[in-house]
């Protein structure tokens, strides 16, 4: 039957299936298990040895795209270029460092007949980390207590408010614990030296960390929300397993964001949960994570629910999932000829 | 100059080395030299050709020559 | 038989990320034409390197700036940025378009009273003046724009004596959310040292006080921070009327907005990120509509826009001089413009389009200028087609502070010319000579004969 319509054809960036990994091959997956057998997915990859350009049975053709410092206007060239070809229906960006590009070109997208299920630009600026604690009060949410600094004496402000211990975090990336105003203080010039100006001093919050999983309407809805609990982290933070939780406050926490904001697409919400209860966000990530893949497992399907929303299709905000279900992430090695990687690295299609 | 005997390289401008590995992609002109390279021409003819092809003074295709023989030693493409 | 176009070969390294030919900030199109007239026909008239500035544009930039604001705001003056580019062909086109002059010094004062701009229309900012400068200006009854204490003192010293009151405004620094603050100009908002000038001035009974200045940076990438100084201001010119009993006529904005020139480290394009002038000027315009004037007292909003206005006029047109390769085998060009007469490549990366014909194959390359001196880096990386010594490039956005910030270090500062809108170029400011760099310099007797 299926194969007696004309396929979807859905475009997708993240295939760095590797230790740190994007979620471009597990939203892949997901896509294959919730649509028809026939769609057509598209990669779009940034380096030559993202894995997903290599697994065929995964991707049915990849592009090379510009870096998101290229400009939209590349980007966009580069994209017209690629739906000459392929007629996309539906793109699906997985990166944050990419969604500034792809949510200016979506207009110019949409005149084109592809479409995209993204946030607001406006969405995007108020989940910024800088800007996090100020959105979470807005909205009856929690978030760690955090002030932009320039100078090491207002970290005795700082601990005043905040006490110890305080997390100094450098402007882009780096982030330290320190117990007492001398540690903060030594972070503070360590962090300065190494990223400028300004710091971010946080307050420090003990609890677990869970993820949640949310796919917005973009009318205040949540379509699905799967909250789930790493059970154990690689040395680089990332998520080695982990289970589907039931917990209705959880649910309660994502379905205020998603009414707050009107987010529209996947987000994840990385939440602190105190030990009496307490939840705190402590970053939304505003792209599916690449643990997307246990959506599917737990009986809702939020890639292949955001393409249906993306083609205009109602779809009815799930109730139930499985509670109980784990992933455990596995790395394989894929053998390919150096042909192949000439050929993606020449020409920039595979 | 000899390119190195197990070099592979095609028309489309692929250059795989087998002995480190490496992969390289050519320009046009480039991809023609390497091919004249391997099937033996004197680098004297092929710069002739160049020069009654292109565009171009005896200078700059003496100069860009050098260049490119730097680029390959670089990559070791070359016998020594 | 004609012979085919000639491209250097080339061999290039495969590597998972570097080879992304879709992915670095290469130039698609080349730009043959400024404004109609090719590239080659310029440089052969006036020779490499050269600026070309587009009249056609600079109008039309003005004219879109000031419709942004007028559109949103009923009184609303611009007034041209000297430092940004005093070039008197330059000036004039503004002064035209109705601008009036904004200068920082008494060099500055004396080439917009030299262009024609009427002194009650040039607005004298900067920590600067001296006594034979606010004498002239106060005669001129041009508005003095007060930055220090100091400065205050002495303005009423030369009123008192001279028994002419001065038009004045001083100038306020303030948080805007924005760092570094630039509190070195000015009276500080938020410690009270704006408000005791204010009413020291007024007090002192000698001074005119007329308007109210602020210039929170440069480059300012957020509309946030304007709609908070000009918060800051009316706060001030409220008080003023309350307290004070005098009427502010006027609040100068000053300048900052930013232009597609992207900052050096930046990592997503500024065309992509730089918020709209009708952005700027909606926070601007609604803040002080909304502030609580009544619509007779509304000041007059003045605005110092300079980069803005001209950076995309600008053109710098230069050639390959030289291509070599360095031993960490980086490709290096060496182009006949450098640092001195492209100061803003100190902190923008250019955008750079070759004026010719090139294939897709590019290369990342050093752009260095001709000077002989380690600092000459125009761009430190980028990609560009493999270019041949005598090919032209040509070069973005230069228009606002090259031609006044540049040195005469090692060159000559070369040719100026300005395409007007009917697309004939006409010279506007002549490459320098050895006569006219050798002017100043005097010889003593015991120098003047050398003997080797």
């Amino acid at each position: 039957m299926d194969q007696d319509i004309e396929p979807i054809v859905i475009a997708v960036t993240g295939l760095n299936a590797i230790d740190s990994p994007g979620p471009g091959v597990a939203v892949i997956r997901a896509l294959r298990d919730g649509l028809p057998k026939n769609i057509r997915i598209i990669g779009l990859a940034y380096e030559t040895l993202e894995p997903g350009i290599y697994l065929h049975d995964v991707v049915d053709k990849t592009y090379q795209i510009p870096y998101p410092s290229a400009g939209s206007d590349a980007l966009l060239a580069r994209l017209k270029y690629i739906h000459q070809q392929e007629k996309i229906n539906v793109i699906i960006p997985n990166f944050d460092a990419e969604l500034h590009n792809f949510i200016k070109v979506s207009p110019a997208l949409k005149a084109l007949g592809i479409q995209t299920f993204l946030p607001t630009q406006q969405q995007l600026d108020a989940r910024d980390k800088i800007n996090l604690f100020q959105f979470t009060a807005m909205h009856g949410l929690m978030a760690p207590m955090d002030k932009i600094i320039y100078s090491a004496d207002e970290l005795y402000g700082c601990a005043e408010i905040m006490g110890y211990p305080l997390v100094v975090k450098g402007k882009f990336y780096d982030a330290i614990i320190a117990n007492t105003f001398e540690q903060a203080q030594k972070a503070f010039f360590k962090l300065t030296a190494k990223w400028g100006f300004p710091i971010i001093v946080q307050q420090f919050i003990a609890g677990t960390e869970i993820n949640i999983a949310v796919l917005g309407d973009g009318k205040g809805n949540a379509t699905s929300i799967i909250p789930m609990r790493k059970l154990y982290i690689t040395d680089k933070g990332k998520a080695w397993a982990g289970i589907t939780l039931e917990d209705e406050s959880l649910i309660n926490i994502a379905t205020t964001f998603v009414k707050a904001t009107k987010w529209k697409g996947g987000c994840e919400l990385e939440i602190m949960r105190t030990a009496d209860g307490r939840a705190f966000f402590m970053e939304i990530n505003p792209r599916f994570p690449a643990w997307i893949y246990l959506t599917a497992g737990a009986g809702q399907n939020q890639p292949a629910a955001l393409v249906k929303m993306a083609m205009g299709e109602a779809i009815q905000p799930y109730t139930d999932y499985a509670v109980g279900k784990m992933f455990i992430r596995y790395a394989w090695d894929h053998i390919t000829d150096v042909t192949e990687f000439q050929q993606i690295s020449g020409l920039g299609e595979l | 100059m000899r390119l190195k005997k197990n070099i592979a390289t095609s028309e489309s401008g692929f250059i795989f080395h087998p002995g480190t590995g490496d992969s390289f992609s050519a320009n046009p002109i480039g991809a023609d030299i390497l091919l004249q390279l391997k099937e033996g021409v004197a680098p004297s003819d092929i710069k002739k050709t160049i020069l009654d092809k292109y565009d171009v003074t005896a200078n700059m295709v003496e100069k860009d020559w050098d260049d490119f023989s730097a680029q390959l030693r670089e990559a070791n493409l070359l016998e020594l | 038989m004609t012979k085919l176009p000639y491209e250097r070969p080339q061999i290039l390294k495969m590597n998972a990320g570097l080879m992304n030919k879709y992915g670095t900030r290469t130039e698609y199109e080349p730009v043959k034409h400024i404004d109609g007239i090719p590239v080659k026909t310029l440089i052969a008239k006036y020779g490499s390197p050269v600026f070309v500035i587009s009249e056609r544009t600079m109008r039309s930039t003005y004219r879109s700036i000031q419709r942004s604001f007028a559109t949103r705001y009923p009184k609303v003056q611009m007034a041209w940025s000297y430092k940004t580019n005093y070039i008197n062909a330059v000036c004039n086109v503004y002064h035209q378009e109705g601008s009036w002059g904004e200068v920082v010094s008494g060099f500055e004062y004396r080439k917009a009273l030299g262009n024609g701009v009427p002194g009650n229309k040039i607005i004298f900012n900067g920590p600067e003046k001296t006594t034979a400068e606010l004498e002239l200006a106060i005669n001129n009854d041009s508005l003095i724009h007060i930055d220090h204490f100091d400065e205050m003192y002495q303005l009423i010293d030369i009123s008192d004596r001279m028994n002419k009151k001065p038009r004045v405004a001083i100038r306020v620094n303030m948080d805007t959310g924005i760092y570094p603050i630039w509190d070195r100009f000015g009276f500080n908002y938020e410690n009270g040292t704006a408000w005791s000038a204010l009413t020291k001035i007024v007090e002192s009974g000698k001074l005119n006080l007329v308007g109210l200045h602020c210039h929170i940076g440069t480059y300012m990438m957020v509309t946030t921070a304007y709609s908070i100084a000009a918060s800051k201001l009316c706060d001030l010119a409220w008080n003023c009327k309350t307290q004070l009993n005098t009427t502010i006529q006027y609040l100068d904005m000053g300048g900052g907005l930013p232009t597609a020139n992207d900052l050096r480290g930046a990592y997503l394009p500024a065309k992509d990120t730089i918020p709209s002038v009708d952005e700027f000027a909606e926070a601007i315009a609604s803040t002080i509509l909304n502030y609580g004037f009544k619509t007779e007292d509304l000041p007059l909003l003045i605005l110092e826009t300079g980069r803005a206005m001209i950076d995309d006029a600008g053109f710098l047109l230069g050639s390959v001089l030289a291509n070599k390769r360095l031993s960490d085998g980086r490709r290096a060009t060496i182009m006949d413009f450098g640092v001195n007469i492209l100061f803003t490549s100190f902190w923008y990366e250019h955008k750079i389009s070759p004026a010719q014909d090139f294939t897709q194959h590019t290369e990342e390359c050093v752009l260095y200028g001709p000077l002989c001196m380690n600092i000459d880096v125009v761009r430190s990386a980028i990609t560009l087609p493999l270019l041949n010594r005598g090919d032209q490039v040509v070069v973005h956005r230069v228009g606002a502070y090259n031609m006044t910030q540049w040195m005469q270090f090692i060159q000559m500062r070369p040719n100026v010319v300005m395409i007007d809108e009917s697309g004939e170029s006409h010279l506007i400011r002549a490459t320098e000579t050895m006569e006219y760099i050798e002017i100043p310099e005097r010889m003593p007797e015991h120098l003047k004969t050398v003997k080797l």
